[in-house]
């Protein structure tokens, strides 16, 4: 008899045969907890701010028409020039001269690996709990691309914050590959004190961008 | 049947580990100082949400349906997964799974893999089977790094090193890393072990990951972390090997609403963790171009067997009841023998191996219910304690003096004149114990319990000798 036979005889012969039936049960779950969002569009934003900062990220606001210039002025405050970029982000949105940014277009993991940092968008954003939300589309790159610099700028949208984690769950369709990012990588195995960066990039950069 | 937990069958009784392990002051102090850090960082995030509890009661409802329906679940997993591009291996016990995860690293002539934190793994003392295959394994999460150069036993769910200090660690990784030099501060130690991991990151082939949740509608497979090892082991390799434990199947993609709220903040006192990755298959051009998932048992149909302690199935690996425990939080986790310590521990540990061995764990509790206040999906552990104690005693695995006790106590109590004859018999018995007015300690198999604790005399005269005379008086007027 094969392991998954076996494995599923165990498990109906624990179970009562008399089970209620089953999309019933399930709709019977009880989910009183919070879904919905209570506060407004301007406050939810503050909210990820504030939560980004306790998590040790930078944060900087700027309208749509100026992203370009964010851009060069948050890479200057970092020292950087040279970054690889998510092969879909908007030319436009790329600073030029001293900076320059290479596409990803299958750079090898040694290649990312000595890149000076990464720029991509995201999908959506929780402001309770300060959380970047990847989709891996073609603006926010490939699981490597965001994983491999050591320094991560990424690019949200005002309109992409939503406040709840549900809210966020359940704007997810179909979920194939999604990466979830609250502040830099961090540790606290060692005598419980957080040390921010480990592997993933030891910098991450939020930029919001909205017009109202 | 090859159904193992780590080592524990060969562990020396809690009693006797936990003595030793009491004695050692230094690991006394770790253990405290870690479990109040993260005590403290969890009940404050806790209490920032209003609907903590209406979160909690949803996490238990869904796994009991879950468990409740279990053969669906898996085989709506593996067809998903399957549909995605992923093979599905089946492994009834840990030598099994050991076995299919060997012969898929051999089908590719690897030599090496890099691990992110399994606890599933050491379930099945994988990496002693790896090695005897020829085969190296790189643990990457931090704490199991240091464990691994250690050669030392994990012991806490979350934070399994936290029986060391810095002192302890900067040792091992001048040793084990052949550094020459380097500093004690947690960010010089961290920083070791970014450059020893990272040249493996980006070069081996093969990754191995356990799984938080595996969601039985869309195939995916969710691993919750922080430093970012997971995202590297998950995404860089050719062939990513997921050993997942079948009870870590939930129904649906939504329903990680619930449990992306209760996990990180029980686990590590966060509102999110750093990272999380979900993934299904194979994705083109993105990250492993083979992927498989081990479905193991080893024990787990044995547990779901008992309806009165199934919900220990229920465990999401918080480690929020170890740092809540008095008991763990003063001997740690190595007195429990298991990878699994402290109260989850105490049941999930002797149930896996269907109560053969680990038949001290259930004791190893003051059933004060600190652990059930703190479980994110409300697992009754000093019930289901109370109902392992029962099974150990119709295992006939209690001890002898228990057993006499029990009989004793049961003649004494089961009529009001044999309990009266017991209490005469006792107040006699007592005048050579008694030191001003309290009994400080007793004799022979009753000395134990006089050892930390005095135990007040029993009085001249018992309520039911009071009430005949209260009542002759009254009869008398």
């Amino acid at each position: 008899m094969s392991a998954k036979h076996e494995i599923l005889r165990r498990i109906r012969s624990c179970l009562e045969s008399s089970r209620p039936d089953r999309d019933s049960d399930y709709a019977a779950i009880p989910r009183a907890y919070r879904h919905a969002s209570q506060l407004d569009l301007g406050s939810r934003v503050d909210l990820f701010e504030q939560r980004l900062r306790e998590y040790g990220a930078a944060v900087y606001r700027c309208r749509t028409d100026s992203i370009q210039e964010t851009i060069a002025y948050v890479l200057a405050a970092r020292n950087k020039a040279q970054l690889v970029n998510a092969a879909a982000v908007p030319a436009h949105w790329l600073p030029s001269s001293p900076y320059s940014f290479t596409p990803d277009k299958g750079l090898t993991y040694e290649e990312l690996d000595a890149s000076e940092g990464v720029l991509t968008s995201c999908t959506l954003a929780i402001a309770l709990t300060g959380t970047i939300i990847m989709r891996h589309t073609p603006s926010e790159g490939r699981r490597a691309l965001g994983l491999i610099p050591d320094y991560h700028l990424c690019i949200v949208a005002a309109a992409q914050v939503v406040e709840t984690v549900p809210e966020a769950i359940r704007n997810i369709e179909n979920p194939g590959l999604v990466t979830t990012i609250s502040g830099p990588s961090a540790t606290a195995d060692i005598e419980m004190t957080r040390i921010k960066g480990v592997h993933g990039p030891r910098s991450l950069d939020v930029v919001i961008v909205s017009d109202s | 049947m090859s159904i193992r937990v780590g080592e524990a069958a060969e562990a020396a009784s809690f009693p006797s580990a936990a003595r030793a392990l009491l004695a050692n002051t230094q690991l006394r102090h770790n253990v405290r100082h870690a479990t109040d850090v993260i005590r403290a960082k969890r009940a404050a995030v806790v209490g920032e949400l209003p609907d903590w509890q209406e979160l909690r009661a949803s996490a238990h409802a869904i796994k009991r349906h879950t468990l409740g329906h279990l053969d669906y679940y898996l085989e709506q997993f593996e067809a998903a997964c399957t549909r995605s591009g992923g093979q599905v291996h089946w492994a009834c016990d840990a030598d099994e799974a050991n076995e299919i995860i060997i012969n898929i690293i051999r089908s590719h002539q690897e030599k090496e893999v890099i691990k992110v934190k399994t606890m599933t793994s050491d379930e099945t003392r994988l990496n002693a089977a790896l090695e005897a295959a020829g085969i190296t394994p790189y643990e990457t999460d931090l704490a199991d790094l240091i464990i691994q150069l250690g050669r030392d036993r994990p012991s806490h769910i979350v934070v399994p090193a936290l029986h060391r200090n810095r002192m302890e660690i900067r040792q091992i990784f001048l040793e084990r890393m052949g550094l020459r030099e380097l500093g004690n501060g947690p960010e010089d130690l961290t920083n070791a072990a970014r450059r020893y991991l990272r040249e493996k990151f980006l070069r081996v082939k093969v990754g191995i990951s356990g799984a938080n949740f595996a969601i039985a509608e869309t195939g995916s497979i969710c691993v919750v972390e922080s430093e970012g090892n997971g995202r590297m082991c998950i995404s860089l390799p050719r062939v990513l090997i997921t050993l997942v434990g079948i009870e870590k199947v939930i129904p649906r993609f939504s329903d990680l609403e619930v449990f992306l709220q209760l996990l990180p903040r029980s686990a590590t006192g966060e509102r999110m963790n750093p990272y999380n990755s979900i993934w299904n298959g194979v994705a083109q051009g993105d990250g492993p171009e083979e992927f498989h998932v081990v479905l193991l048992d080893n024990g787990r149909t044995q547990v779901l067997a008992d309806s009165e302690s199934r919900d220990t199935l229920d465990c999401i690996r918080c480690g929020a009841c170890l740092n809540a425990c008095p008991v763990y939080r003063q001997t740690g986790g190595h007195a429990y023998g298991s990878i699994y310590a402290g109260p989850i521990g105490a049941i999930l540990t002797p149930q896996l191996q269907d109560m053969q061995h680990s038949a001290s764990l259930p004791y190893a509790s003051s059933l004060c219910g600190a652990c059930y206040e703190v479980c994110p999906v409300k697992i009754n552990i000093p019930e289901i304690l109370i109902h392992l104690r029962g099974r150990v005693v119709e295992n006939g695995d209690s001890a002898l003096s228990e057993r006499v006790a029990m009989k004793g106590a049961r003649f004494a109590l089961s009529t009001a004149s044999h309990l009266s004859s017991f209490q005469a018999l006792a107040r006699m018995a007592q005048r050579a114990f008694l030191r001003n007015g309290v009994i400080r300690s007793l004799p022979g198999l009753l000395a134990g319990w006089s050892e930390t604790r005095d135990l007040p005399p029993i009085p001249k005269e018992s309520f039911r000798d009071w009430w005949a005379k209260r009542n002759d008086g009254a009869r008398a007027k």
